[in-house]
Parts: C-alpha cells; sequence; structure tokens
C-alpha cells in the first residue's frame, strides 16, 4: 500500500522567530529529521503543508521557502487559533508533524521568459517569498524577465522577512517596492495601499504575468488596478485560503464549485476564478 | 437458483468464522446494522435500516493515529487496523451509495487508506426490496428496488429461499461456500419477475436538474428553500452517500488520537476560517451547496448524482424538508439571466 497520506513526517522545530513588532506573527524553521523523508518533500512555491502541533491538531500554512534552500522548510504563521497559538509557544527542538506538500503552486513554467510583478500584502507574503527565492537562484534567475516585488503592510514592523528585504533593495536582479499604510517615523519609501501604489509604479503588462496575495480586500482593490493595467485575466494568478482539513479532497471542506482548493488550488489564475461561482 | 434459508443460515453462521458480519437487526431505535453472531437475529422483513451502513466503510468516529508525547519527542502510531467484513442485507440504494463513495475516497491524487481498506476487506450481501416505502424515490435516480449493481451476492427473498446471483468475483467465491443451490420453480420464477418490475410510487424528474441548477448559484429559490432548515444536518448523517468529515484531536496529558467524525454542510462553522471570515455564512448559501454538491458538481467531477433515493433524509428531518420538493423546486424555478 501506498504511503498514508494522514500520517504526518516527524520534523523538529529549529527555530521559533518572532517576526513582526506585534509579536503575532513568528516564522517557524524545521528541519528534517530522516534523510529519505527530505528526498520525498518534493515541493515548489506556491504548495503549503498541513502542520501539526500533537496535542492541539492539525493546520494548512503556506511554505515559505523555495526548493532551492534545502535541508529546512519554513513557515510564517499568524497567531489566530489554536495550532498557531500552540506553534507560537513551542519551544525550540519540539517535534512537529508535517504533512505534504500539497495542493498546486505557481505556474513557473508559464512563466518562463516573462516578466513578473509579485505583489503580497501583510503575512501573506509566505508562499511570494518562495516565489521569489526561487526565480532568484542562480539555477533559475535566467529563465525569467524582470521581477518586480510590491509588499506592503500597515506599518513597517510588520514587514516580514526584513533582513531579506534589505538584501534585495541592493540585488540590481529584483526591483523591490516596499510600502506602509500611513506614514511612520525614519520610514522613507513608499506610503499607501498597495492599489494604489501598484498604480503608481504602473508595471508594464507586456510580456508580464502578476501574482497577487494579500488579505480579500487588498486583492479585490488590486485586481482592477492590473487590468486598468492591461493585464488580462489569464496573466493574474492568486493564492485562495479556505477552512481546509484532510489536505487530500476528500473531506469536503474547502470546494468552491467543483474545485477542491486543497487539491485543485490553492493557487488560481483569475480567468479560472471568474469560472467559479463567487464563494470563497 | 435458489437457497432454502434454513441452508443459506447455515453458510451465514459459519462465515462468521472468518468474518465479522453485519446484518439489520430490530432494536428499540428501529432497525439497524449491527454485528451479528447468528442468522437468527437477523430481520429480513424490513422497508430500510434508519441510519446507512455506510459507517462500517467510514465510521462516524475514527482512529486515525495516536500519540504519545516524551519531553520534546512524539511517538506516532498508525491506527489503521482492518478484518474480513461481510455487509448482509445491503439494500440497492445503500449498495449504490458505496459505488459512489468510491469515488469520493479514491481521486487523481489520493487514496484514502482507511477508506479502501475496508472496502476491499468487505463483501456486500444485497437484498432486492419486497417492499417500498412512500419515501422511496430510487427509481427517479436509476436505481431499481431489485437493483443488484453494488453487491457481490445480490438476493431475492422468496419466503422460505432467496434467488441468489454472484454479482462480483468475489462475491462468486462466497456463493461457492452456499450449498444446495437449486433451480426455481415456475411460481417462484414469477415471484423473481414481479419483484424485479416493482419501481417506487415516489418519483421526481432529475432529467435536466444538473444544467438547471448550473444556471441557479445566484437564484432568489435559495432563500424560501432553506427557511425551514434547522442546520442540524440529520439529512447528512443519514445520507448513505454524505461523506463530509472534521479531524481533531482528542488530548489526555501526553497522549492522544487523532480522530475523523463526520461533518456535514449545514453546520456554518463547517467552512469558518481562522480569521472570522465564512465563505458560506448564510444559510441559504449552505442549502444551496447541499443541492449544488449532490446534483452538480458531484455530476461533473464524478458521473453520477449523489443521491440514491433512500428517503433517509426525509423521514429524519425533523422539520419536515423533503429533498424530493427541493429538486421539484429547481425544476420549477424560473430561469434567471445573469
Amino acid at each position: 500500500m501506498e504511503q498514508n497520506p494522514y500520517i504526518p513526517i516527524k520534523m523538529r522545530l529549529a527555530k521559533n522567530l518572532v517576526e513582526t513588532e506585534d509579536r503575532n506573527i513568528n516564522t517557524f524553521t524545521l528541519e528534517f529529521l530522516n534523510k529519505e523523508d527530505e528526498e520525498n518533500f518534493k515541493y515548489m512555491p506556491g504548495q503549503f503543508a498541513e502542520l501539526s502541533a500533537f496535542g492541539y491538531g492539525e493546520a494548512p500554512f503556506g511554505i515559505a521557502t523555495s526548493p532551492t534552500e534545502p535541508g529546512v522548510l519554513k513557515f510564517s504563521v499568524a497567531k489566530v487559533g489554536c495550532v498557531s497559538n500552540a506553534l507560537h509557544l513551542m519551544e525550540e527542538g519540539t517535534m512537529v508533524g508535517v504533512r505534504g506538500p500539497m495542493g498546486n503552486y505557481y505556474p513557473l513554467e508559464e512563466f518562463k521568459g516573462k516578466n513578473l510583478v509579485i505583489i503580497g500584502g501583510g503575512f501573506a507574503f509566505t508562499t511570494l517569498r518562495s516565489l521569489a527565492v526561487y526565480m532568484l537562484d542562480e539555477k533559475h534567475r535566467g529563465d525569467y524577465g524582470d521581477i518586480t516585488v510590491i509588499y506592503g503592510a500597515r506599518n513597517p514592523g510588520l514587514l516580514l522577512y526584513k533582513d531579506e528585504l534589505a538584501e534585495w533593495e541592493n540585488n540590481p536582479n529584483i526591483n523591490l517596492v516596499t510600502t506602509i499604510d500611513r506614514p511612520a517615523e525614519g520610514w522613507t519609501k513608499h506610503v499607501g495601499f498597495i492599489p494604489s501604489i501598484t498604480e503608481q509604479i504602473a508595471p508594464s503588462s507586456v510580456d508580464t504575468y502578476a501574482v497577487v496575495c494579500g488579505p480579500p480586500a487588498m486583492i479585490k482593490f488590486t485586481l482592477p488596478v492590473l487590468e486598468k493595467l492591461n493585464f488580462p485575466p489569464e496573466r493574474i494568478y492568486t493564492s485562495l485560503e479556505m477552512r481546509m482539513k484532510c489536505g487530500l479532497g476528500i473531506c469536503g471542506r474547502c470546494n468552491i464549485g467543483t474545485e477542491y482548493v486543497c487539491k485543485d488550488g490553492p493557487v488560481f489564475s483569475m480567468a479560472q476564478l471568474k469560472e467559479l461561482p463567487n464563494e470563497y | 437458483m435458489k437457497i432454502s434459508k434454513e441452508k443459506f443460515g447455515q453458510s451465514f453462521d459459519a462465515l462468521t468464522a472468518d468474518y465479522q458480519i453485519i446484518a439489520p437487526i430490530a432494536d428499540v431505535n428501529g432497525v439497524n446494522y449491527q454485528v451479528v453472531k447468528n442468522f437468527s437475529e437477523v430481520k429480513q422483513d424490513y422497508l430500510n435500516s434508519k441510519l446507512p451502513p455506510k459507517s462500517f466503510l467510514f465510521p462516524q468516529h475514527e482512529k486515525l493515529l495516536s500519540y504519545k508525547k516524551e519531553g520534546k519527542d512524539v511517538i506516532v502510531k498508525n491506527e489503521l487496523k482492518v478484518g474480513k467484513t461481510v455487509l448482509f442485507g445491503i439494500r440497492p440504494c445503500d449498495a449504490k451509495g458505496m459505488l459512489l463513495l468510491d469515488k469520493v475516497f479514491k481521486n487523481d491524487a489520493y487514496t484514502d487508506p482507511y477508506y479502501f481498506e475496508r472496502r476491499d476487506n468487505t463483501v456486500v450481501i444485497g437484498v432486492a426490496c419486497n417492499k417500498i416505502a412512500p419515501t422511496c424515490f430510487c427509481s427517479s435516480m436509476g436505481i431499481s428496488p431489485s437493483s443488484s449493481e453494488g453487491s457481490d451476492i445480490f438476493l431475492i427473498d422468496l419466503g422460505d429461499s432467496y434467488q441468489v446471483e454472484a454479482v462480483t468475483e468475489k462475491g462468486k467465491a462466497i456463493a461457492a461456500s452456499l450449498v444446495e443451490l437449486v433451480e426455481l420453480t415456475t411460481e417462484e420464477q414469477a415471484q423473481v419477475d414481479t419483484i424485479k418490475n416493482a419501481q417506487t410510487t415516489s418519483k421526481v424528474d432529475v432529467a435536466t436538474i444538473t444544467s438547471k441548477l448550473g444556471t441557479m448559484f445566484n437564484h432568489a429559490y435559495w432563500d424560501t428553500l432553506q427557511e425551514k432548515c434547522i442546520g442540524c444536518n440529520a439529512c447528512s448523517f443519514s445520507c448513505p452517500t454524505c461523506h463530509c468529515f472534521d479531524i481533531s484531536e482528542e488530548v489526555r496529558k501526553n497522549e492522544g488520537t487523532r480522530v475523523r467524525t463526520w461533518d456535514g454542510c449545514m453546520s456554518p462553522l463547517f467552512t469558518l476560517h481562522g480569521s472570522g471570515h465564512n465563505p458560506r455564512n448564510k444559510h441559504e448559501a449552505r442549502w444551496r451547496q447541499r443541492m449544488m454538491h449532490k446534483f452538480n458538481y458531484f455530476v461533473q467531477n464524478n458521473g453520477d448524482i449523489a443521491c440514491v433515493g433512500c428517503g433517509r433524509c426525509i423521514k429524519s428531518c425533523p422539520v419536515n424538508l423533503d429533498i424530493r420538493q427541493a429538486i421539484d423546486g429547481v425544476n420549477k424555478a424560473e430561469l434567471v439571466v445573469e
């Protein structure tokens, strides 16, 4: 019999890093304990995994690392529910269960030879980080054109991966635009919401794909901007979030019409979403 | 070919040595499928069980794994344990229901090991319905009260004997253990023909429901349909094809089990996100989901309507919502051009 998809592999929490000033988002670095598990865990940017905090339960989280960063998986998780709270309080060295990788991923083959605009808001930046890191890897960078990242948070303290953002600012391979909602002391970069900053930056839609991930309101107001900039729905991708349990397209919780977000998603193009019932 | 019930009973009792046998028995709650040790316990004259036999393939509550925490380490144990089972006295609607569940628990990416370990180790002995309840409408769903589809062995009750049809290879192996199969008399053949020609009297028209529902996502019909519903999920739990579940943990000190339990789309918590957002936060949206899933999405994904016309949801509904009327309502709903 093939491997039981409900039994998690065991990983160890190597680092429990407080990521944001409000201490609401931590990044968990999980180490593979078993070489075979690491080899079997083949994933791509955009996929997610179910994390078990034994004694509390299991919940789905986007994978923040890229497959170009072997040995560990990172997850940036907001403290909202039973499992995420348990993970936040977990001591380094504790075992965590991982089931995955699950779901589909960003269509990196389709992106080849094109420019990319990556637009993220809040802590939804996790799988977008995975995507950017993957494309910036020297093995892959030549496959893509210009990479622009527009990333916003309510205030500077809420931006994720601050060290990495600082590095990207000086990296000629990527054009990083960060923004915060309202002016803050010491902040010299953009101020304003993602949709208006996107309009201001006005990335060219010629030979370009856009990937958008963030809170529903951000997505709702960013899409018309992209349409105004002539991005067709087939070249805009986003990730949906649903309450998922099994992650295998069986438990029936995350369906939108005929699609199961855990298996057929979470990545959908806007063209696909236009065909689905508006129930997400 | 037929076998006397006396001889059948002897073979049945002999099977208990190798199989767990589940059969309908009468108890204070009506007729239900339970483990039996002896053919004499089996209730033979019944319309349909209160709950479908799906729970023997997909239990209402089952352990997926157990674990023990030792400091920062965790020992995880797979809890998948399955024995050989015979499901006896399964009605054609329920046998078809199992074929539909097969399609759910195996998709293009995953096979559910808990369901299929049981399924592969289970023999289904179906029995035709000699009596038909007023809530039965299997004939409308492409099944009949004497349909052998989904059974490994199919029996027709002739009073003192059963007509026996071995439907699958699995069924043939069991049928081979039945001794003294004899030919039917002319009268018995006539009795079989009568049972085989029977249809449910209650009928609904599902000829165009799938395509009609495809145009009705934003229809006002859902507002009226759900008015009486109290969202108790009795319809889902008594349905042979409903299969949604939850996964949760039961913990005691440093030990625990991860369990899955039946869940249903009529509950507002079913789709509630951690953020507080709920994509189906209105009752009308949940009723729409129930109808859409059974009569449109499932058909698109699996080629069949996910309703077998057993009528249990009608019988078990505390506010008398009737899925046949819901279907009629869809048929009669005005088309809206969106």
